[in-house]
């Protein structure tokens, strides 16, 4: 057992003060300390992308980094994409076009795509296919994946102009 | 699929990351930059640092810009910086070519240019680039700075000339005058795994010949290099199927493949001559940029 280290976590604009030894990853402090279970644990080694988390704006994978270095960054979750009770165009456009199956990649894939609609809006279509590549899904085949992304970029795009 | 434990240190200077080097590296100390490569393996076990010192809060190291006809690379830089072009010209076009390579998007929103050189895995994009193109890194230490050649740096797979109280501050990187002309091939079983084989073309067209050619290799032996032997191959000719083979033919020869239980030697070496031989193709395609 090491020192344990304090650091305070902004999730969702929320403060967490926590104390965790160093070598707990964000993912584990996010949802063992924080209560987050939404953000999901997958293959702890960077691969499946289900702990895709918002860090300062970025799709990280949250497995890969340690919660110690998330003082002073903003981290946002799955829970913290839906405004008011109402979920973003993101979260409807998976529903609308069956980018949900079992669900266990859901969040990651949603916060992967948020990440991007936020950073890129004008991201092709070659360029998302490969972002997408980014994350595993074993049930959708990805096609249902694409087009939610597709829609809610459609979607944000028209609401700008 | 935990981490053994560590004592976690985040200095501010290069100058606290070195003595914290000095004093911690004998200790089983290790420098945590993006963390993309090594995590997994702390996840593994494979690595049991018992101090990491994490550069990411260090000022001074975050610099991505051209200076005297060079391009330097911070220590924090990340690969994502190298989706848009960085620099104009056919190196911006390079990086932003190879970057597409690296893993996924977001392990490249953290994993750094100089972190993948210092880890030196055998299939690393970066390694091949800095190795074909003569890049200078930047190494700080107790003893002051230390500028290695690429070609002097790489010493094997996740060996390189680095002392242990070392940090890698920064890569330069030499702009590559309008009309130079690329390619880069690589294979992996899937899109964003491991590099089973790749290789980097840079060369000039000059007079209807190919001049100044460099081939660089990766993911084909214990470390990247150029490889003399296909180049000499390419020098003075005009380009071609067959002068492409022939070259192609020559780095595969050249090579001491790296072997495991799905890669024999001979499949390597096809692979390898495969990846030339594309790699030459794009640099020399009518339609490529230069």
């Amino acid at each position: 057992m090491t020192e344990l280290a304090l650091v305070t976590l902004n999730i969702n604009g929320k403060s967490h003060a926590l104390r965790v030894e160093p070598r707990l990853t964000l993912l584990d402090a996010i949802r063992d300390q924080c209560g987050l279970t939404g953000t999901h644990m997958g293959c702890e080694h960077g691969v499946c992308g289900a702990c895709t988390v918002l860090f300062d704006g970025d799709p990280v994978r949250a497995c890969l980094m340690f919660a110690v270095q998330a003082e002073g960054s903003l981290v946002r979750t799955v829970e913290g994409l839906a405004e008011g009770g109402e979920l973003n165009p993101v979260q409807r456009a998976f529903i609308a076009h069956h980018g949900v199956q079992c669900g266990f990649c859901t969040p990651g894939f949603l916060m992967l795509a948020t990440g991007i609609l936020e950073k890129d809006p004008d991201i092709g279509e070659d360029e998302l296919i490969e972002v997408l590549s980014s994350n595993l899904c074993r049930c959708t085949g990805y096609r249902g994946i694409l087009a939610a992304v597709k829609a809610a970029l459609a979607e944000m795009r028209g609401t700008k102009r | 699929m935990k981490p053994a434990p560590f004592t976690y240190h985040r200095p501010r200077t290069i100058d606290e990351t070195v003595h914290l080097l000095a004093e911690l590296a004998p200790l089983e100390g290790r420098v945590l930059a993006g963390g993309q490569s090594l995590v997994p393996i702390m996840a593994f076990r494979l690595a049991r640092p018992a101090h990491l010192v994490d550069i990411n809060a260090v000022a001074g190291l975050d610099g991505l810009s051209t200076r005297d006809g060079v391009l330097r690379i911070g220590a924090r830089v990340r690969h994502a910086a190298f989706h848009r072009q960085v620099v104009d010209g056919p190196l911006g076009a390079m990086l932003a070519q190879v970057v597409r390579h690296i893993a996924h998007y977001p392990i490249r929103m953290r994993g750094t240019f100089c972190g993948s050189l210092a880890h030196a895995d055998p299939a690393a994009e970066w390694g091949v680039v800095a190795a074909t193109l003569d890049a200078e890194l930047v190494a700080v230490g107790m003893r002051g700075e230390r500028r290695l050649a690429a070609g002097d740096f790489f010493h094997g797979a996740m060996e390189t000339a680095l002392i242990p109280d070392e940090l890698l501050t920064e890569a330069r990187l030499p702009i590559l005058p309008q009309g130079t002309r690329f390619g880069f091939s690589e294979f992996s079983r899937r899109a964003g795994d491991y590099a089973m084989a790749m290789a980097l073309a840079v060369l000039r067209l000059e007079g209807g010949v190919i001049a100044a050619p460099r081939i660089g290799l990766g993911g084909a032996e214990a470390a990247p290099r150029r490889i003399e032997a296909a180049e000499a191959v390419l020098c003075g000719e005009a380009p071609g199927e067959a002068v492409f083979r022939a070259a192609a033919e020559a780095a595969a020869a050249a090579i001491l493949p790296l072997e495991d239980p799905e890669t024999d030697a001979q499949y390597r070496g096809e692979l390898v001559e495969a990846m030339v031989y594309r790699a030459l193709t794009q640099a020399c395609a009518p339609g490529a940029r230069a």
